[in-house]
């Protein structure tokens, strides 16, 4: 499998503060990467460092066999690069419509506003949002947001996909719908990235898991082998949660 | 001697800046306004100074006592009645806001004095001090004290006083404050009130070194920008060095390219701080 | 196109039967009613669709004022200096605006107004080429006699009128108008789709200084003369503002109505309060902001809905 994302030795600092320090890391194509840590790990900054919203302190962003570590975030969308954000963020007096429109409008090579619509449709209709194409994005549900979220990032025609904590927030029947709509996505072929908080969503979808804490990469591999690494137990998922997994496994 | 005369008119000038601008910054950074009226203010304290000395003689340094509680009232007043029904508005509309009531009182000073220049003169002049060949006059050294005095004690009402911590509070995180059980819309009021005393303050300091006119105050607004945004936004001690850096930058400028392009100098360098150090020489990132 | 936009044009093209019904105060007053016309939907562009609080339309103005002075004066006909202060001032305002609309909210708001001090200290002190603060005289263009001079102008102003009308219209409808109010709404997420925000803004702050500055040109060529005081006035950036206020920020056509709503009061203004008319403008304004925060348009739908309001 050739490696569509490489991260070299990666590190962001907020003044003074190490947010990221000398993360390595490569994903290959058709994978569904968990990325997963405790609270101010790191993990939305790695995402920002690789769609450009703060680009890294020092390190380099392959991207498909490109440096994108100084390219700006409207230039990575337009390479395939795509992410939700974790608190949702619409154009809010546009139509849900409007809202996926945009966004194959402005990262698509060639779309007018009336064939981008028209995509809007479709991908809307993929998430389930059909009936809401017409309405204000303020006046959705968060969990419609998060979907129309989905819908947005999907009409970018994304090679790689980060998703980060599209569950938060959704009761368990919510969640699975998001769930199913992952796993749809992953089997269409589109690379993901996924930082996610409910290890039970990490442990469906996830092909890989990368650790992040402190800033540093303390873990990387299969789900089954991280989940029992002493030192993410350790950092994050906590004792107890590795005996119930010890004694379920 | 000339670098030095030049260095000396800086801080002299530097320190009035800085005074005309805290109170300006202070509305700014705690109220999130870009108050148009501070210039015309300014002026209307320089003539208060001039009418309380010409007929009744009281000198301008009890006038200053005068001055700020009555600047206060007024500032206390404006904000309580009508900017603070547009607070929370985007800034387009409190600018164009203050901006009309500067319309006001400035055209109401431009009808009662005229728009002709005048001059506050103290029978008998003060004369000046000169060591080696700097020369200073005294009313414009005293006036210098009194600034730095005034933005003094601006520190230590922030510093010490309880209103001060609340007004602080309140410009760090509006919505915690409240929780923490701040009056916000009284805080507001006292800091607007704050700022038109020593905007008033500093009209009556002005009054003894500059002429006086209605057409004045656009001046001095533009002064309070230049400050707020070399210093950094908010703080009396940024207010202080963005003020002594304008006068130093007009000083040199005037000296080097001649004194008609000070001006345009201090506004282009306003630009370019702007956008490459919005938080100003001793501001801190993320205010906005 | 949308029927706001129809009667926008419809109104605009109205305005050229002006000099068939009205002596020559009807003229002048036709002419600053096309000039504001300009100001207001130029300002609506980076104001209203974009949403930045720009306070430079008098800076741009003022550049298209002198551009077009200094032109004239060099003997170059009406034809050429006209759009030549239009585009100089639109690629001015497009080279400034990559720099200045990297600033948010009040930044902007500030470095905005600090470009009118900058350029009108600029032209005071280029006494060579501007005259400085005496002024510059511009030559009469024709000499056909006051009333032919005055319809010439008027539709001049009108002309350009129609061209803002037309670009405004033509933008609203466009990627660059659907990007804008992305920006509006979200500048964060409009960069995250892969729109070029910088590249947007600044088209946008080139668009609404073009026609600003040629208005500019006209106006110079219309009275005569101007000095940096008067056509850097930073009343020409808060006028605009206040029209579209009055209309309700947003539409073009709110915005148009504005601009002559606002004219109409001026004049009232003018005429009876001589001596206070700025403290009366302020008046307005205030008053204007503090109970009429959603322009007049708001008001027919307040009118119209007589219904108690939800709960």
């Amino acid at each position: 499998m050739s490696e569509i994302l490489q991260l070299h030795s990666i590190s962001r600092n907020f003044s003074g503060l190490k947010a990221l320090r000398d993360v390595s890391l490569g994903i290959s194509k058709g994978e569904v990467l968990g990325l997963i840590g405790p609270n101010g790990a790191g993990k939305t900054t790695l995402v920002n460092v690789v769609t450009g919203v703060t680009p890294a302190s020092s390190g380099t962003v392959m991207f498909l066999g490109q440096d994108i570590t100084r390219v700006k975030t409207y230039q990575s969308a337009r390479l395939g690069l795509s992410r939700t954000f974790q608190v949702v963020q619409p154009f809010a007096e546009f139509s849900a419509l409007d809202n996926v429109a945009a966004a194959a409008l402005f990262s698509q090579p060639g779309e007018s506003i009336k064939s981008a619509r028209e995509e809007a449709r479709a991908h809307l209709a993929f998430v389930g949002l059909e009936a809401q194409s017409d309405q204000p994005a303020a006046t959705l549900t968060l969990a419609m947001r998060k979907r129309l979220e989905l819908a947005k990032a999907l009409a970018m025609k994304p090679k790689l996909l980060f998703l980060d904590e599209v569950n938060a927030g959704l009761n368990s029947a919510e969640v699975e719908r998001a769930t199913r709509l992952i796993h749809q996505l992953a089997e269409n072929g589109i690379t993901i990235v996924m930082i996610e908080h409910l290890m039970k969503v990490v442990l469906n979808v996830c092909t890989r898991i990368a650790v992040l804490h402190n800033g540093q990469l303390i873990a990387d591999g299969a789900p089954r082998d991280v989940i029992k690494n002493p030192a993410v137990v350790e950092a994050y998922l906590g004792q107890q949660y590795a005996q119930r997994a010890g004694a379920r496994g | 001697m000339l670098a030095a005369q030049v260095l000396i008119n800086a801080l002299v000038l530097g320190c009035l800046y800085a005074c005309i601008a805290t109170g300006f910054s202070l509305v700014w950074g705690v109220l999130n306004v870009i108050n148009l009226i501070h210039g015309s203010f300014i002026v209307l304290g320089a003539y208060l100074a001039w009418g309380l000395y010409q007929s009744l003689q009281i000198s301008p340094w009890y006038a200053l006592g005068i001055a700020a509680p009555a600047f206060f009232a007024l500032g206390y007043v404006i904000q309580r009645l009508i900017l603070n029904r547009v607070i929370t508005a985007p800034v387009l509309v409190t600018l164009t806001l203050t901006f009309g009531l500067d319309l006001i009182l400035n055209n109401a000073m431009i009808y009662y004095f005229k728009a002709d220049y005048r001059k506050l003169t103290l029978t008998p002049p003060m004369g000046s001090v000169s060591l080696f060949d700097v020369v200073v006059p005294i009313d414009r050294l005293i006036a210098t004290a009194s600034a730095l005095a005034l933005t003094g004690v601006l520190y230590l009402i922030l510093r010490r006083l309880r209103v001060g911590r609340a007004i602080i509070a309140v410009r760090l995180d509006r919505d915690a404050a409240r929780l923490m059980g701040v009056d916000v819309n009284s805080i507001y009021a006292i800091a607007f009130g704050l700022g038109a005393a020593l905007a008033g303050c500093a009209g009556v300091l002005m009054a003894l070194i500059f002429p006086i006119s209605p057409l004045t105050s656009t001046a001095y607004l533009g002064k309070a920008f230049v400050v707020c945004v070399l210093g950094g936004l908010g703080s009396v001690s940024g207010a202080l060095a963005g003020g002594i850096l304008l006068a130093l930058i007009e000083g040199i400028g005037s000296a080097l390219i001649g004194p008609a392009h000070a001006t345009t100098l201090s506004f282009a360098l306003l630009i370019v701080f702007l956008i490459v150090r919005p938080q100003g020489l001793l501001g801190r990132k993320g205010f906005e | 196109m949308t029927r706001s936009n129809l009667i926008l044009l419809a109104l605009v093209v109205g305005i050229a039967a002006l000099p068939m019904v009205g002596g020559s105060y009807a003229l002048r007053l036709g002419t600053i009613a096309c000039m504001y016309g300009i100001l207001a939907l130029s300002w609506n562009v980076v104001g209203g669709l974009a949403g930045y609080p720009s306070f430079a339309t008098a800076a741009f103005f003022g550049f298209g004022a002198y551009t077009a002075g200094v032109l004239l004066g060099k003997g170059v006909p009406l034809v050429v200096s006209v759009p030549a202060a239009g585009v100089a001032s639109f690629v001015l305002a497009c080279l400034l605006g990559a720099a200045l609309l990297r600033l948010r909210g009040h930044y902007f708001a500030i470095a905005s107004l600090s470009l009118i001090e900058v350029f009108r200290e600029l032209v005071n002190n280029a006494t060579d080429l501007t005259g400085g603060g005496m002024g510059l005289n511009i030559p009469l263009t024709s000499t056909a006699g006051v009333m032919a001079d005055a319809t010439f102008f008027f539709y001049v102003m009108w002309g350009l009128l129609v061209g803002t009308a037309l670009m405004v219209v033509v933008v609203a409808g466009s990627k660059l108008g659907f990007g804008l109010a992305c920006i509006r709404q979200n500048e964060t997420a409009a960069n995250m789709i892969g729109l070029n925000t910088t590249l947007y803004k600044s088209v946008a702050f080139g668009l609404s200084a073009g026609f600003v500055g040629a208005a500019g040109g006209v106006y110079a060529a219309w009275v005569h003369y101007i000095d940096p005081s008067d056509v850097f006035d930073i009343l020409y950036s808060v006028k605009p503002i206040v029209m579209a206020l009055i209309g309700g920020l947003g539409s073009p056509l709110g915005v148009l109505i504005g601009a002559f709503v606002y004219l109409g009061l001026e004049e009232v203004v003018w005429r009876n309060y001589i001596q206070i008319h700025s403290g009366v403008l302020g008046i307005l304004i205030v008053v204007l902001l503090l109970f009429l925060p959603h322009g007049l348009m708001s008001l027919r739908s307040q009118l119209l809905a007589w219904r108690p309001k939800r709960v």
